[in-house]
């Protein structure tokens, strides 16, 4: 860059005035066949970049992201699993020399050690010498760690059944049910004893299961408001034959609006 | 026109130079897969940065559905999932390019390792990558979390009963990542969300500008 006296600037700024020509360097005198960045390789990685592309996108079309259930806190049979790439470590931490006890060896000294070592490998690997037959300690620990974390990853996911955890795990759209507190059969609700076991909002409670999300029919319910079914006690239903029909036709009338 | 539009924007701001260093440089033969074919091997890496870039152009699109709350999270994502237009392909993208810049930026670090490309002078870049590396698991964790669906909240309590088991710092972690010391709810699904696309990301795009800049620094390492 040109210093010192006699520099010219554009304005009062401090961006020189003398223009610099815009030409690719001449790659000729470079040693082998060596290109230029741009524009000629830059179309060829292009090239790979689309092809890349292509199949990443077929792999996309071809299998959906998965998703399951909402996260439901109480599920308590539920198994967790990491993404694939934790396998290892998950793997790792269920052996006893690695759990209980030895907990801190298998989740910060292990790892520590082998994250640490990669981190560090150009100081632990010093010397000057590059080919793979100059360096064996440093290769075969990499060879030594590879072969763990494959082989710890393949035990994790052979026990593991992926498609039984698909299907029990599909996504279903949680039922939200419109309670019309303003329908006639609410007020019947309310009046006879229902609303004590089944709750404010049909939910349900410790005595009584939930109304929504039932399948029966007008006639039906009336029959088991009256009679009664399972542990519920014939008789719970003291109203006249209209308020009846009312508080059936209201119960069916929330289980439609989840649907 | 668009020569004159340069001429002007350069009068002014002296962007040759700056274009010439971005433009100019060389790609030496033995790196070169049109010469020699074994040297597909040297693509891992620019396959990581562009799965990256892929990455933080779906998550862009994600977010404008996603919504970062117990309430909302999961209903969001089945929406943009079964509703919105391209929205599974969008995901799928997302989801996929997680797992795929991992096997990209494993087999990257197996060529450098293998080549002992990290040899003096290149090692402080080897350093910026390995770090690259951990910042890009760590995308992996948190993102793991965001659908709220079982698989997310049971694996992120896993996750967070190893942390807090940590000897010292473990339980003052968990309750940074967390929000809470014992619960794993709407505390934990906004920090997560927070470190998963303003943190971590932020991280990783300076880390990444250092790892080019060094690499256009120090040049690619010659043959073995």
């Amino acid at each position: 860059m040109h210093k010192g006296k006699g520099m010219k600037f554009v304005g009062d700024s401090r961006i020189t005035a003398e223009r610099k020509p815009n030409i690719p360097k001449d790659y000729s005198e470079y040693p082998g066949r060596t290109e230029a960045f741009w524009p000629n390789f830059l179309l060829k990685e292009w090239l790979v970049g689309a092809v890349f592309l292509v199949g990443f996108l077929c792999l996309t079309a071809a299998h959906p992201a998965p998703l399951e259930g909402i996260a439901d806190p109480t599920a308590a049979g539920y198994i967790p699993l990491p993404d694939w790439y934790f396998l290892f470590l998950y793997q790792f931490l269920k052996y006893e020399f690695a759990s209980g006890p030895y907990f801190v060896i298998g989740a910060i000294v292990a790892p520590g050690l082998a994250f640490g070592g990669l981190l560090l490998a150009p100081f632990l690997d010093n010397r000057p010498g590059r080919k793979v037959s100059q360096r064996p300690i440093a290769v075969s620990l990499m060879l030594l760690g590879m072969a763990s974390v494959f082989w710890l990853t393949y035990e994790a996911a052979e026990h593991v059944n992926w498609e039984q955890r698909a299907e029990e795990n599909t996504p279903e759209l949680p039922t939200e049910v419109e309670i019309d507190e303003d329908h006639p059969g609410y007020e019947v609700y309310q009046n006879n004893s229902c609303i004590q076991c089944h709750g404010e909002s049909l939910e349900g409670g410790a005595a009584a299961p939930p109304l929504t999300d039932i399948d029966h029919s007008v006639d039906e319910i009336k029959d088991i408001a009256q009679n009664g079914i399972g542990d519920m006690p014939p008789g719970q239903f003291e109203g006249t034959d209209e308020e009846l029909q009312q508080l059936a036709e209201f119960i069916v009338e929330v289980n439609e609006s989840g649907e | 026109m668009l020569q004159k539009l340069y001429d002007w924007v350069d009068e002014r701001v002296d962007i040759t130079p700056l274009w010439r260093d971005i433009a100019d440089h060389e790609v030496p033969e033995h790196v070169n897969p049109a010469h020699h074919f074994s040297a597909f091997v040297y693509c891992f890496g620019g396959l990581t940065f562009f799965v990256t870039v892929i990455q933080i152009l779906s998550g862009m699109f994600l977010t404008m559905y996603y919504v970062p709350d117990i309430e909302n999270a999961w209903r969001s994502v089945y929406y943009l999932q079964t509703e919105v237009a391209h929205g599974q392909i969008v995901r799928g993208m997302h989801h996929w390019g997680a797992s795929v810049v991992i096997v990209m930026l494993f087999l990257h670090t197996l060529r450098v390792f293998f080549q002992g490309a990290y040899k003096k002078p290149r090692e402080l870049n080897w350093m910026v990558g390995v770090l690259l590396f951990f910042i890009m698991l760590g995308l992996g964790l948190t993102g793991y979390l965001l659908p709220w669906d079982n698989k997310a909240y049971f694996a992120t309590q896993v996750t967070l009963e190893i942390a807090e088991k940590v000897p010292f710092i473990g339980e003052a972690t968990k309750t940074l990542l967390a929000g809470d010391p014992n619960i794993v709810g709407a505390q934990t699904l906004t920090r997560f969300f927070a470190i998963h696309v303003f943190f971590l990301p932020a991280a990783l795009f300076a880390l990444m500008a250092v790892h080019f800049i060094l690499i256009r620094k120090q040049g690619i390492s010659g043959p073995l």
